[in-house]
């Protein structure tokens, strides 16, 4: 029986990929799941023994190592997005308005946004799969038998790196979006990068930026619990790594714009 | 019955343990005894729950029924600092090795003692030393596990086995999947560890020269029970096809 089910895994390739719970008691089933899994992080994040050494690898790993993807991005949505707000604000003889625009659009949403996805995309498989191999290959049960606890090891630390580095690589990203801004309004006019970033931040606020980067804390802890625990938790078999892969990035890139949702509902009611 | 080196303490104790998982149950009524010192090789098909057992007794599992006592400690209900430190005598070789891939040689063997509460950070190189040279891979000491061989990752996953000094080790299959040669060298290296540090094992295997090597005694599962318990020559001449069946293409 048990290989019956195997042989047809494998011919199906649609297996790798992420299924959508096929019925809504499941779906709940998952959802609280995840919610227990958080949970059980954020007591992990605060309850000793830390693991410190093990932690500031992770920030490496996932802070320093998405750099330069998050650096590109930044910069390719700044270009972009003045050079086509350029004309149309043109029509209107409001071109001056186009450096606090684009800081608006930037710093906002589009920032926090595109770099998450990107991030839960690059992260977030990447945890899946590495956890995910690692359960497969049983390294997850040895760290539990030579006393060491694979939860706090594995788990906690990477939730800690992807919490505390994605609002720093966001913060990145819209400081080199805005620089992209800047070199776009420079091919046609020509300004000066200290006129430019004075333009920028006329019209925003602190109030503004807070609630920013609180979603991006947001973000990266939801990237990190989904993608631990889609590897955390996956099958026995090597097909299992693949789909803790796929769906941990469909999760957490639906959960980052389901978060931002709720997070813009709830800052227009604050403030 | 021969039991070479046994000298009657009882250090693990299996009872009335039944394993199911949801509907399915694996393991329906095992008892087994094994005294210091004593080699037990486990035979049965494949998906029988041999490696159920091993994972019962470590901890990995929760039976569903029945009780496991190790060093005389009742180990199941344990909570998970006093698991952890019954756990630490115990050596547990994986199917898989399941060695740390991001971690070189030498980090792989110094990840379960650096964890103890008590180490001293002046023993740890000797003691990799050691233990790399117990299983003749000295050289591979800086290597990543994804630049060894199938036979010389069981081997290190063996010394770091052997890091924590264990007084009982688990062998899950150790020498599946390697060639005749190697699985020959590894049936030696536990018989030599076996005899160098006195330790209890118990080896889940298919390997039939290897169990004939170093079992004291054999025992036999089928349907989740233990069907046959005896010597490798009382086995080999059972009366029971099944149980012959094991021995006949050696
Ligand atoms: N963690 C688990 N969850 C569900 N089923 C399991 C688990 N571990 C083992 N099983 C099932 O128990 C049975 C015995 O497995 P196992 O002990 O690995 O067999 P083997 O005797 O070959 O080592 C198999 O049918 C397997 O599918
Ligand atoms: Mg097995």
């Amino acid at each position: 029986m048990a290989a019956d089910t195997k042989t047809s895994q494998l011919q199906d390739v649609k297996k790798f990929r992420f299924k959508f719970p096929e019925s809504v008691e499941s779906l709940f089933l998952k959802v609280a799941m995840l919610s227990v899994f958080a949970l059980k992080c954020l007591k992990g994040i605060f309850r000793p023994p830390f693991e410190f050494v093990e932690s500031l690898k992770q920030f490496y790993e996932i802070g320093y190592k998405s750099f330069g993807l998050i650096a590109i991005t930044g910069f390719i949505i700044g270009l972009t997005l003045t050079l086509q707000s350029v004309p149309t604000l043109n029509k209107f003889g409001a071109e001056s308005l186009v450096p606090s625009m684009v800081a608006l659009a930037v710093i906002l949403e589009i920032g926090p946004v595109i770099s998450s996805l990107i991030f839960a995309g690059k992260i977030g498989s990447g945890i899946g799969a590495e956890l995910g191999s690692m359960k497969v290959t049983e390294q997850i049960s040895a760290m539990e038998v030579s006393g060491t606890n694979p939860f706090k090891y594995l788990v906690v630390t990477r939730v800690i790196a992807t919490t505390l580095m994605l609002p720093l690589l966001v913060i990145l990203a819209d400081s080199i979006a805005l620089f992209g801004g800047f070199i776009a309004v420079n091919l046609t006019n020509s300004t000066s990068l200290e006129l430019f970033m004075i333009n920028s931040f006329s019209s925003i606020d602190l109030k503004d930026i807070i609630p920013a980067v609180v979603k991006t804390f947001l973000f990266g802890f939801s990237i990190g619990v989904v993608g631990c625990y889609e590897g955390y938790n996956a099958d026995r078999g090597t097909e299992s790594v693949g789909i803790a892969a796929n769906t941990a990035v469909v999760i957490s890139s639906l959960l980052v714009i389901l978060i931002d949702m709720v997070m813009v509902q709830l800052t227009s009611i604050i403030f | 019955m021969d039991n070479n080196g046994a000298n009657g303490d009882i250090v693990l104790e299996i009872s009335g343990l039944q394993k199911s998982f949801g509907d399915y149950t694996v393991l329906e009524d095992i008892e087994l005894e094994i005294s210091k010192g004593e080699t037990i090789v486990l035979l049965g098909k494949s998906g029988t729950g041999k490696s159920v057992i091993l994972q019962c007794i470590i901890g990995l599992l929760i039976p569903t029924k029945g009780t496991i006592k190790v060093f005389g400690e009742e180990f199941t209900n344990l909570p998970e600092d006093k698991k952890n430190l019954i756990r630490r005598r115990i050596g547990f070789l994986f199917q898989s090795g399941a060695l740390y891939d991001s971690m070189t040689v030498r980090q792989n063997l110094e990840f379960p003692v650096i964890r103890q509460p008590d180490y001293k950070k002046s023993d740890l190189t000797p003691k990799v030393e050691e233990a790399l040279k117990n299983v003749s891979l000295s050289d591979a000491v800086d290597k990543m596990p994804s630049e060894l061989s199938g036979g010389m990752k069981k081997r290190i996953a063996l010394a770091r086995t052997l890091m924590l000094d264990p007084e009982i080790i688990l062998y899950d299959e150790p020498t599946t999947g390697l060639d005749p040669v190697t699985s020959n060298e590894i049936s030696h290296l536990i018989l030599e560890m076996q005899k160098k540090f006195n330790v209890t094992s118990l080896i889940v295997t298919h390997d039939i020269p290897c169990a004939k090597l170093v079992a004291d005694r054999i025992i036999v599962l089928k349907e989740g029970k233990i069907t046959a318990m005896g010597s490798y020559d009382e086995l080999e001449k059972s009366e029971d096809e099944f149980v012959r069946g094991f021995f006949e293409f050696s």
